[in-house]
């Protein structure tokens, strides 16, 4: 695995054509809020990435764009080579999302749910792949009970099973184990680990839990506020700021640069134990 | 087409052309099956669709009974209110069908799967187009019963010319309910006020219950701009007059191509502005 600590801001890649996700130049501003500014960056086929940042950090707007759901103000997001603003819906089955922000219909029975959504990513053998995903998921007690009625963990393997039914290549997940306890958490983690190996699947993760993102993701994408400040593997972040953990690494980052911006100093990156 | 084993035992999914009119035909489908399986889901909802369309044509035809019983030359109008309320429920229902079920996407915080899905804006309003016949229809279809053995009102006496009312009402029921969904999805719920009362901004304009003659001249002007005003004229002219005129048909059709296409930019338009504006996120919570 790279270790390195690739350059802010500056892709790896000089043609994003067919890969998963190529952001460049990307800035979402609303209003006199600049949400995401200038980001740039490519994601490798079969690899986890997570887009880590506190709170207004710029992580959902930034998978909001790449599902098409914001349109940016500036830069372009091509997913499998296409210009997702224009042609979202020639790469949309290749792709999913899961948030615990966006809830199925609960008046309908976890299979009526998934068999429309079965119908939306224009699965044939949708019967099948809906047995099969319950079966992966462990969710076929509640295949006839209504949406509505599961608990916060249930909805959330009821979410990813939505969320894997076309297999996508690249699959989209914000705060994947929000409000979770700890158990059901670390069994979705599994889970979507086992799915990223197991299909050489793309996963951007956006998060704030650090466990997460260390026990999960190849490559950390950090933000703050709408920039990318550090691009690298957890490991390699750890040790370049010569820290225990990425939530070290993190606290460091975002509350030197929290000072900085006081003292007038904002939007550079902060000082590294090693360079 | 062979299916590997894989794909037999549902592990591999058999992923179909994302683009064409099959693709659209299956994603659209696949959403009339969800609002389907939403109306199923509840004996209460069913029983709403049919009991206030009921409630109205019992007070009209109880009212119509009683002029029909008097001198008064409101008693020649004999069919002409329980018509004009069956008429309008069209309208009127078919617009909250078309706007409750958007909004249910809303409530349910389900939009933001819809739109990140293979769906597009096209396929999502074709869908609510035809769920709003569907609904339409199962609402409607016991009213129109139930007013021919209660009152003898035949809604079928009105012959082709209903087809081509009921034709001319929903087109216009689902240019209200473009432009309220489209503000909706750009104002969020907030603006929800709006789907339900967009529809009664029409009824006195499009006179229901009256000739347009009664109108000032000024307000002739708009109530013959809009589509429905030639429903009721018509309607009126048929059972008063027996007399059909196509021409205001012709005419009435012609307004609705002008509102539907002027309805679908705006949602377009609105649908845009809120991807703009990031309300998609925002949408439900």
């Amino acid at each position: 695995m790279d270790e390195r600590v690739a350059k802010p801001g500056v892709e790896t890649r000089a043609n994003g054509a067919n890969l998963p996700v190529a952001v460049r130049d990307l800035t979402k501003i609303y209003g006199t809020v600049t949400a995401v500014d200038h980001i740039s960056f490519t994601l490798d086929p079969a690899t986890t990435v997570a887009l880590l940042g506190g709170n207004g950090a710029g992580k959902t707007t930034t998978i909001a764009m790449l599902l098409g759901l914001v349109v940016p103000t500036s830069g372009e997001v091509r997913v499998f080579g296409r210009d997702v603003t224009k042609e979202r819906g020639l790469v949309a089955n290749r792709m999913n999302f899961q948030s615990p922000y966006v809830d199925l219909p609960s008046r309908l029975t976890v299979k009526q749910n998934l068999s429309v959504y079965a119908g939306l990513y224009g699965i044939a053998n949708a019967e099948e792949r809906i047995a099969h995903i319950a079966g992966e998921l462990q969710i076929e007690p509640l295949l006839d009970r209504d949406t509505g009625k599961l608990s916060a963990g249930q909805k959330t393997r009821v979410g990813l099973a939505k969320a894997f039914l076309n297999a996508p290549d690249l699959l989209l997940l914000d705060e994947p184990t929000a409000s979770l306890d700890p158990d059901t958490a670390d069994w979705i983690r599994r889970k979507l680990k086992d799915y990223a190996r197991n299909r050489g699947a793309t996963l951007l993760i956006a998060s704030h839990n650090m466990t997460e993102v260390e026990r999960l993701a190849d490559r950390v994408i950090l933000l703050d506020k709408g920039r990318i400040i550090e691009d690298g593997t957890p490991r390699a972040l750890i040790a370049t700021y010569g820290r225990k953990t990425l939530e070290d690494v993190f606290l460091d980052v975002v509350r030197r640069r929290g000072r900085k911006s006081k003292d007038g100093a904002g939007g550079e990156t902060p000082a590294r134990a090693t360079s | 087409m062979t299916m590997t084993e894989a794909q037999r035992s549902g592990a591999e999914p058999i992923l179909l052309p994302p683009t064409g009119l099959a693709a659209s035909a299956r994603r659209i489908g696949a959403l009339v099956r969800r609002y389907l399986y939403l109306l199923l889901s509840s004996g209460v909802r069913l029983v709403e669709l049919i009991y206030w369309p009921f409630l109205q044509m019992l007070t009209w035809g109880f009212l119509q009974k009683y002029l029909a019983g008097t001198t008064s030359p409101l008693a020649q109008g004999a069919g002409v209110l329980i018509g004009s309320v069956l008429l309008w429920d069209i309208l009127f229902r078919s617009k909250i069908g078309f706007s409750t079920t958007f909004i249910e996407e809303m409530w349910s915080r389900n939009l933001g799967n819809l739109l990140t899905s293979p769906l597009r804006a096209y396929e999502l309003v074709a869908a609510l187009c035809l769920w709003s016949v569907i609904r339409l229809s199962v609402s409607m279809v016991p009213v129109a019963i139930a007013a021919y053995f209660l009152f003898g009102f035949n809604l079928l006496d009105l012959g082709f010319a209903l087809a081509a009312f009921f034709a001319v009402l929903v087109l216009t029921s689902w240019s209200l309910g473009l432009i309220s969904a489209g503000v909706i999805l750009r104002y969020g719920l907030g603006a929800e006020e709006l789907a339900w009362s967009l529809a009664f901004l029409l009824l006195p304009l499009a006179c229901v219950y009256y000739p347009v003659s009664v109108l000032p001249d000024w307000l002739k002007v708009i109530a013959l701009a809009l589509p429905p005003t030639h429903v009721f004229e018509g309607m009126r002219s048929i059972l008063l007059h027996h007399v059909f005129d196509a021409r205001e048909l012709w005419w009435a059709l012609s307004l609705n191509a002008v509102y539907l296409l002027a309805g679908y930019m705006i949602f377009r338009r609105f649908l845009r502005s809120a991807r703009e504006n990031g309300t998609l996120l925002q949408l439900g919570e």
